[in-house]
């Protein structure tokens, strides 16, 4: 580093110092207050008031001004200081420079756990175990519902085969031969280990053998390998889920009586069956009962995605009442409900419920990392050097062979064949975690002995997989050079193309006389299309086909791009644009479109228009109040929002080129969607009742008298703009004839872009699949 | 083994056809039995109606584009050696095949399926998707009532975004481009064919 670079090295480390230190302290407190809480301070002041109430001779005490009563709200207080804990800890990691890439996150927070365990170990008090009603109920749906309403179902359906047979024969074969090596090794002499007869055995193969989505999520996350690979180490830790609650409830129940016949065989293979299809059955089920009531949701879109997480979540329940496999369901529910409720819902629902259900499994994967590492603190453990040993080979050891086998029969069938490079990033990232850990906990104390050797074991596995596979896993996806995942989303080429090649592929399987993939799949699209769709979306948007959704919402996206971007920049094919507003920065390589080109001078200057507008739309939005979706009529800014609808109004005759039907009301779902967007303070889609004048939308206009509006606006509202940023809140894409570009409305262009800046400060999400918020 | 030899002697030029297309004879003598069974009328050779007849191709909206891809250059039979060189397109790709010191590209490489997607939108065979052959497309795959400013739009945004050289059409080589992070090997193949 150069000395004269020093100085604002120095000011910025001397900053970020003081920064980590400030957050030192405030995680001490909340430990602090942790064991507090935990430590039974609150004891002591509960009889004084209980016996003080229930004394008939009540002397007369002096009126208690401040009295300290923790006892009653100690159960909230605890939760809460624990998801504080998690949360301040998954901040601090980034706070760490270079940490977070070396090390993922789920080590870190083990490590954590074992620190605050052991903390609590010293001060005297007894470090809680992951109780396991606990993580199952409350822990582990919203990750599997975050997991199960984002699944790509393209990918997922394309590779079902694959991944079933990795999840369902793979699970089977790395029970049974880890269950039965370690019975084998068991019953060598000298290892003290003889009393572990072979079900408990097969039992603890079954829980160990596992595939852990929550472990898997969690690292694969950070390493961002291609699609193919995590779709199928993902879809297989969902899905074993069916084989390991079947293999273990058989096994525990015949461990007792110490003998399996082939009839409980049997009646194993029919209880799978029953547990998985069940398990997608009550989920469908619950999935379809989702997308019926959103259709009905569009006076309420408060609560719209409640009814996404409730259902979801009562999916998950039924399927637990009759022991099917709960995550099947919830994944099941999840998949189903997506295409009907995305399409019935509100924008801002949908954004609603993609952050609430990303910050819920969050902060779900933190807590359960801590507390595996506060368990492994306090359970009681009991060390056998050759059991863990033995595991932990045996586990690489099945795992390895069992990919690699199933992966020569798989290949017979697929048509891109899984590559060596594939194998072993599957079998690498086999991780375990805390499903199994919880499993083995649950186990029953009285009927297997042994119970603490094999928490004890599973520990270790987990341990060894989170910690020495995680951390070893990027690098090695690096020195191998493996595949990454592609950033850039569908073109709309891309669109057509596969959905041209799709009708094509099913006719010549016609011709073939072959029902194959293809085949199925659009019988499958005809179903839906004919009698689904009509049943669970709402109004016009049932039509609507597949490309004309994808289209419009490639035009909503790119318009948002465009403004973020500053806009009137000529694009090269395929540069990223470099130019970048005072703090906004285009976060990816934009869409080549032939704008024509504006000064320099005129570019800075419409960059400070907008970058000041900018900041009065976001004064403006704190004062949205959270249950107001209508507009009070008796308001002050009424007259405003009237203007901003009739503006709306004649823009909307542009937007509903994009929509389906041509005749479409100013309420379609569609449209009342991009107001939502375009206005922070958005109406309801409620037709136009007696307060508004009904504006009728005149679909026949040709497009050039539109341009001259445009023109005209621009006159009227440069004078607007002067005073305030409510000139006009239009939504306007960027028409893309490029005649009327050509008539050099570069102008009009920049102050529709700037109209478009100020109504689209507050969008939501980018798009379906993006994580990252808006403005940076 | 025995039997797939014998049938495939009834057919002529079994051995030129499985050189040029890959097929194995089993393969061979499957579409075969196909395409005697297309062949109602058991006239040695395809006719469109004979396509036509087939009918779970009725509710395809590219019908009568892909049965026109049979009858390349205004013909008006197929054979059986046209009839599994076109199906051989759809074969997937395989590796060993490709390593053998074979000067052609194989029927079922990657550009070669493309190509063949490609002249199933170039109807007039000049080399390029039009804007207008494009808007036809659209508009048989979009069955449902859309405006036609909507297909003339949309059919804007995709040329606009694949065309490199500015000549308002899609070339081969653009649409190639175009689609080069689509799996086409995966997404043109049909495994029944391997």
């Amino acid at each position: 580093m150069p000395l004269g670079s020093l100085s604002p090295d120095l000011v910025g480390v001397s900053r970020r110092v003081s920064l980590q230190r400030g957050f030192l302290i405030l995680c001490a407190l909340v430990v602090l207050l942790l064991f507090e809480a935990v430590v039974p301070l609150g004891a002591s002041s509960s009889p004084n008031t209980t016996s003080g109430k229930h004394g008939s001779n009540r002397t007369k005490k002096p009126f208690p001004v401040l009295s300290f009563d923790y006892s009653h709200v100690r159960m909230p207080f605890e939760i809460s200081l624990w998801v504080l804990l998690a949360s301040l800890m998954k901040l601090g990691f980034h706070l760490i420079p270079r940490l977070s890439s070396i090390v993922p996150e789920s080590c870190l927070l083990i490590v954590v756990g074992l620190l605050v365990g052991g903390l609590m170990r010293v001060v005297g008090e007894d470090p809680p175990v992951l109780d396991s009603n606990l993580f199952f109920l409350c822990l582990l749906p919203p990750i599997i519902l975050d997991a199960g309403y984002f699944l790509p179902m393209r990918p997922f359906s394309e590779n079902l085969g694959t991944i079933l047979m990795f999840a369902v024969v793979g699970t089977l074969w790395n029970s049974f031969f880890m269950g039965g090596l370690l019975y084998g090794v068991c019953q060598i002499q000298g290892t003290n280990l003889s009393e572990v007869t072979l079900l408990p055995c097969l039992l603890f193969g079954a829980i160990i053998s596992a595939v852990d989505p929550v472990a898997v999520l969690a690292v694969f996350e950070e390493i961002h390998i291609n699609e193919l690979l995590h779709i199928l180490v993902f879809g297989e830790s969902l899905l074993n889920d069916a084989v390991t609650v079947v293999l273990y409830h058989l096994f525990e129940e015949y461990a007792g009586i110490g003998s399996v016949t082939v009839l409980d065989v049997f009646l194993g293979v029919v209880s799978f069956l029953v547990v998985a299809l069940g398990g997608v059955l009550v989920g469908a089920f619950y999935g379809i009962l989702s997308a019926f009531t959103s259709r009905f949701t569009s006076h309420t879109r408060v609560i719209e995605p409640l009814f996404v997480f409730v259902y979801s979540y009562m999916a998950y329940l039924s399927a637990e009442v009759f022991h099917l496999s709960g995550i099947m369901a919830l994944i099941a529910c999840g998949a189903v409900m997506r295409p009907y409720v995305e399409a019935n819902i509100s924008h801002k629902s949908h954004t609603t419920i993609k952050y609430f259900l990303k910050m819920w499994s969050s902060v779900s994967e933190t807590l359960i990392f801590i507390f595996l590492g506060v368990s492994t603190v306090a359970g009681p453990h009991s060390w056998n050097w050759t059991f863990v040993t033995v595991t932990i080979v045996l586990c690489l050891v099945s795992r390895v062979l069992g990919v690699v086998g199933l992966t020569y029969v798989i290949n017979k069938f697929r048509i891109v064949k899984l590559t060596t490079k594939d194998q072993f990033i599957v079998a690498y990232g086999g991780l375990r975690g805390a499903i199994a850990f919880s499993l083995g906990y649950l186990l029953d104390a009285q009927e297997f002995p042994m119970r603490t050797m094999f928490v004890t074991a599973i520990i270790t596995v987990i341990f060894f997989t989170v910690f020495v596979q995680g951390m070893t896993i990027r690098p090695l996806v690096d020195l191998l050079a493996v595949k990454k995942k592609q950033e850039t989303k569908r073109s709309i080429n891309e669109e057509i193309h596969t959905q041209f090649l799709d009708h094509l592929l099913t006719g010549i399987e016609d011709i073939c006389g072959h029902y194959g993939h293809h085949h199925w799949k659009d019988k499958l699209n005809r179903f839906n299309k004919k009698y689904v769709k009509k049943c669970l979306i709402a109004g016009e948007r049932s039509k609507e086909p597949q490309l004309i959704a994808f289209y419009h919402k490639m035009e909503m996206k790119q318009a948002i791009e465009l403004v973020e971007s500053g806009g009137g920049v000529k694009l090269p094919s395929a540069v990223p644009s470099t130019v970048s507003m005072q703090n906004i920065q285009p976060k990816k390589p934009l869409p080549d479109r032939a704008i024509p080109k504006i000064s320099k001078g005129r570019e800075e200057e419409i960059r400070k228009i907008l970058r000041n507008n900018l900041q009065k739309t976001r004064q403006r939005l704190r004062s949205y109040n959270r249950h107001t979706l209508v507009a009070d009529p008796y308001e002050d800014g009424w007259n405003e929002l009237l203007i901003k609808r009739q503006k709306l109004m004649q823009m909307e005759k542009k937007m509903s080129n994009y929509l389906t039907v041509p005749a479409a009301p100013p309420d379609s779902p569609t449209l009342s969607r991009a107001r939502l967007a375009s206005d922070p303070q958005a109406y309801s889609s409620k037709p136009a009742s007696g307060d508004l004048p009904t504006i009728k939308v005149d679909l026949a206009s040709p497009q050039s008298p539109d341009s001259m509006n445009l023109v005209d606006e621009f006159q009227k509202t440069a004078a607007l703009q002067k005073d305030d940023d409510d000139g006009g809140l239009v939504m306007k894409v960027p028409p893309e004839d490029k005649e009327e570009e050509q008539k050099g409305e570069q102008d009009s262009k920049k102050e529709q872009q700037q109209r478009l800046m100020r109504c689209l400060s507050d969008p939501g999400p980018g798009g379906d699949d993006e994580d990252e918020p808006f403005l940076p | 083994m025995g039997s797939a030899k014998s049938s495939l002697s009834k057919i002529p030029n079994a051995e030129q056809l499985m050189d040029d297309t890959g097929f194995s004879p089993a393969h061979v003598v499957r579409l075969h039995e196909r395409f005697q069974a297309l062949d109602k009328e058991k006239k040695g050779h395809l006719s469109r109606q004979d396509f036509e007849s087939i009918k779970e191709l009725a509710t395809n909206p590219i019908r009568d584009r892909i049965i026109g891809a049979f009858f390349a250059q205004g013909g008006e039979m197929v054979d059986f050696h046209t009839f599994v060189k076109i199906l051989a397109h759809f074969r997937p790709v395989d590796k060993k095949h490709l390593k053998k010191a074979n000067i052609r590209e194989p029927i079922n490489s990657r550009t070669n399926k493309l190509r063949f997607a490609f002249q199933l939108y170039d109807q007039d065979n000049d080399g390029k998707i039009s804007r207008s052959e494009l808007l036809q497309v659209l508009r048989t795959m979009l069955e449902v009532q859309v405006t036609d400013e909507q297909l003339e739009s949309i059919a804007d945004r995709t040329i606009q975004e694949a065309d490199l050289d500015g000549d308002n059409a899609i070339s081969f080589d653009e649409f190639r481009k175009s689609l080069e992070k689509v799996n086409i090997d995966h997404k043109m193949s049909i495994r029944f064919l391997r």
